[in-house]
């Protein structure tokens, strides 16, 4: 009897899920995902909500970036789930391994920070799609909590901290009379290189407020390039932390798999200045 | 005495560049790269098609007298992209008050018109200037 009713309801879950599951939403207005897990540019989250998902769907993705300079490696995957095209849930793990550079300071060929990404996304008001007739963009506040896991070596180079948390609005339009879609966001960090060397500094310990911004140009239905531009906290006096930025290219084949290039300048980062970088990104959804 | 010179010539400058308004030549690039009217009514015969077959936006269209609401579809995007045409159907929210639209089935029309303009070769600028005029219609058709 109890069997039964388990069964009817795993049934009825089973029914419920492809109604609800959502793919409805238009080709590459979910954006792709950001290096810390949130729907997005490369660099930088958008206003926009992860998934295919519409206001009566759920969507969820799962992705993994690969970003290679000459000197390290950082390797992210991570899930992120769409409610109502409302509320954004997402998980993101990034291990940076400082290959060579770890056994020039000590700590051994191939050392690496791993650092865990929790991330909630609120849409407050606006559609960056459907609203063409107004300028309002759509807006989204979010928050993300990130842990390090090597705090004593975080705390060897300077920082104060090996876990904290951001906080970020973010405004995004789609230009569509112009096939343009612009974003720009503004976060409050302690985060040095995304938290990957730890949280505010010897340098400077506090939030600062950064500046984030992609511009992209809608090619065809299923490609878009662009710009993007992430300014950057200088909490430590180990090494100067630059703004990075990027050129990229989005490939949406099928609506469930998106596939991001791009080439990114990240300046310093430590011991090893003018940092450049292809960046590889693989998302598959609903 | 300089500031006044600099704002004259602000408004000059100002006045060569901006359109005047009511009395602009309509701009008919858009609704010539459709084809114009005869365009339109190739891409609509197609776009019904498409229509019927999508199961997602079969049950909207199945029922209705579709020569007319393709002919329709015709007046207003032609009256849209600045074409020599009237719309003289029913405004958009009471024409599709009772039919519980949702996003989804909105979005899945708006897919469907995408291939048909892919069909008969429209350049996605184009496109995507059409869809910047119908897309604000979503707050009266989409009703749940």
């Amino acid at each position: 009897m109890h069997v039964i009713k388990k069964l009817t309801l795993l049934l009825a879950w089973g029914a419920a899920l492809p109604a609800l599951a959502g793919s409805d939403k238009l080709l590459l207005t979910g954006g792709v995902t950001q290096l810390e897990g949130a729907a997005g540019g490369g660099l930088t989250p958008w206003a926009v909500i992860a998934g295919y998902g519409t206001r009566d769907q759920i969507g969820a993705n799962a992705f993994y970036t690969g970003v290679w300079s000459q000197d390290y490696g950082l390797a992210t995957g991570g899930i992120a789930v769409g409610l109502w095209d409302r509320l954004e849930l997402s998980y993101a793990r990034q291990r940076f391994n400082t290959r060579e550079v770890g056994g020039a300071l000590g700590l051994g060929n191939g050392f690496a920070f791993n650092q865990d990404v929790f991330g909630v996304k609120l849409r407050v008001l606006g559609n960056a799609v459907l609203d063409q007739d107004s300028w309002l963009p759509q807006i989204a506040i979010g928050v993300q909590h990130k842990r390090n896991d090597q705090g004593a070596v975080l705390r060897a180079i300077g920082a104060k901290d090996d876990h904290g948390t951001d906080f970020y609005v973010s405004a995004t339009k789609l230009f569509l009379a112009q096939s343009v879609l612009a974003n720009a966001t503004l976060r409050q960090t302690k985060a040095n290189q995304l938290g990957i060397l730890g949280f505010g500094g010897d340098k400077r310990d506090g939030y600062s407020t950064q500046f984030e911004t992609s511009l992209a140009y809608l090619v065809r239905k299923d490609l878009a390039v662009g710009v993007e531009y992430r300014s950057k906290p200088d909490n430590l006096k180990i090494a100067r932390e630059d703004d990075w930025y990027d050129f990229f290219v989005a490939y949406q084949p099928i609506k469930n798999v998106s596939v991001t290039l791009a080439y990114a300048h990240l300046g310093n980062i430590v011991i090893k200045d003018n940092q450049r970088a292809p960046y590889l990104s693989l998302q598959v959804g609903f | 005495m300089k500031t006044r010179h600099f704002i004259t010539l602000v408004a000059t400058c100002a006045a060569m560049v901006l359109p005047t308004a009511g009395h602009a030549e309509p701009d008919l690039s858009t609704f010539q790269a459709f084809g114009e009217k005869p365009g339109l009514v190739k891409i609509m015969d197609d776009f019904m098609l498409r229509l019927l077959a999508d199961p997602r936006t079969r049950p909207f269209f199945e029922k209705a007298d579709q020569t007319r609401v393709k002919a329709q579809l015709v007046d207003q995007i032609c009256a849209a992209l600045e074409g020599p045409c009237t719309y003289g159907g029913a405004p958009m929210g009471p024409l599709h008050a009772g039919l519980g639209i949702r996003e989804a089935d909105f979005n899945a029309l708006v897919e469907d018109l995408q291939k048909a303009m892919d069909a008969q070769g429209v350049p996605f600028r184009a496109q995507n200037k059409l869809l910047a005029k119908l897309a604000p219609m979503h707050r009266e058709i989409i009703t749940r």
